[in-house]
């Protein structure tokens, strides 16, 4: 027979909501991260082969 | 009948309780992140280059994720010291709640992503920065110095030392005279802070093997040790104040701050063994506290600076 340990799976379930949450706002802060680079029209990588004067300014 | 094989029952019971999110949380030192976030966001602030909203809290994270990766893979190395020493065993490891591969596989990963998440948010100069303090703290102190030499607190204090320095290379994209002063502020005060700690206590120090100068050089050459450093943090701390980002706030923290560092660090200096058993290790107690709010009155003047001279009240001393 085998007892279900409740305990354990509220733990896990926690820890997955967690992670969940973690990973979701991960994507928000790479998202977000995205159009303040390219809205400001910055050279993300340093690459020089960005126009960074696409919006009429000068850029990073 | 079930297949327990599918809920993998068999490797909670081995390793015991399954763990939280908040003991994979505990692994990443939040007080010693606390301190990272504050000091990076101070030394980003106080540059002269404006950064974005967004992207000062995001490479701020990313140093906190960085500093809290570094804490974990330390709590992986040091988990066999940890187990001794009353003030480490509630850590995650030593208690039990998480494994130790689990500890250096989340220290290896958080690493890796803060370092490429920095690198992005940022600039090169600010992930290498990151990069190089997490090998820092987790090889050259952690894994050498720490077990190897009295000296220990000394080098591995640059670890906790680097944060404003990135900060400062977040916005400006390099190093400059200013970022390396605040770097020496924490690198030359982390001494006489831990020392005061390994004062009053010694007997943790003592069992975990760790070679802490209160155990190979006694507790006189100690307190000599302590006023010297807080003699060279004082030239220090006060040197800033003359550097682009000090001005008065700055200033008078700074005298009012090394003045009292440095009666304490005499009174430490003056006392034996015997008297700080009379009175439970109270002044060196005491100077372990004020040595907490020692820097962080330091670097919270170096922000009341940076607001003045964004009002247009003070140009600075260059």
């Amino acid at each position: 027979m085998i007892r279900a340990t409740h305990e354990m799976h509220d733990r896990r379930r926690g820890r997955n909501m967690g992670l969940g949450l973690i990973l979701i706002a991960f994507v928000g802060i790479v998202f977000g991260m995205t159009i303040v680079k390219v809205g400001g029209g910055q050279d993300v990588l340093g690459t020089g082969m960005v126009n960074t004067s696409a919006n009429g300014e000068s850029g990073q | 009948m079930s297949d327990t094989s599918l809920h993998s029952v068999a490797p909670a019971a081995t390793r015991g309780a399954e763990p939280e999110l908040k003991d994979y949380f505990a692994l990443l030192k939040p007080r010693v992140m606390s301190l990272v976030v504050f000091t990076a966001l101070v030394g980003l602030l106080v540059a002269p280059t404006p950064v974005h909203p967004f992207l000062i809290f995001t490479s701020v994270l990313f140093i906190a994720l960085g500093g809290g990766a570094s804490g974990a893979l330390n709590m992986w190395w040091d988990a066999d010291i940890d187990r001794i020493m009353r003030r480490t065993q509630k850590r995650p490891i030593p208690a039990g709640k998480v494994s130790e591969g689990e500890a250096l596989g989340l220290g290896l990963a958080l690493s890796g992503l803060a370092v490429m998440m920095l690198a992005l948010s940022a600039n090169i100069v600010a992930g290498a920065l990151l990069a190089f303090t997490i090998f820092f703290y987790v090889v050259v102190y952690t894994m050498w110095l720490k077990r190897w030499t009295p000296q220990n607190i000394v080098i591995g204090g640059a670890a906790g030392a680097f944060p404003p320095m990135i900060g400062w290379a977040v916005a400006t994209g390099g190093v400059s005279v200013e970022s390396v002063l605040m770097f020496a502020l924490i690198f030359i005060w982390t001494p006489p802070h831990f020392w005061a700690l390994a004062l009053f206590m010694k007997s943790d120090y003592d069992e975990a093997k760790v070679p802490m100068l209160t155990v190979t050089h006694g507790h006189d050459a100690t307190r000599r040790h302590i006023l010297a450093y807080t003699v060279l943090l004082a030239v220090t701390s006060l040197g800033l104040a003359f550097t682009s980002i000090g001005g008065p706030a700055y200033l008078a923290c700074a005298l009012v701050m090394n003045f009292r560092f440095l009666v304490g660090a005499w009174k430490i200096w003056k006392r034996d063994t015997a008297q700080a058993e009379a009175d439970a290790y109270g002044e060196e107690k005491r100077f372990f506290k004020l040595s907490l709010w020692y820097l962080f009155a330091h670097f919270t003047a170096l922000l009341v600076d940076a607001a003045l001279r964004s009002f247009g009240f003070w140009g600075g001393f260059s």
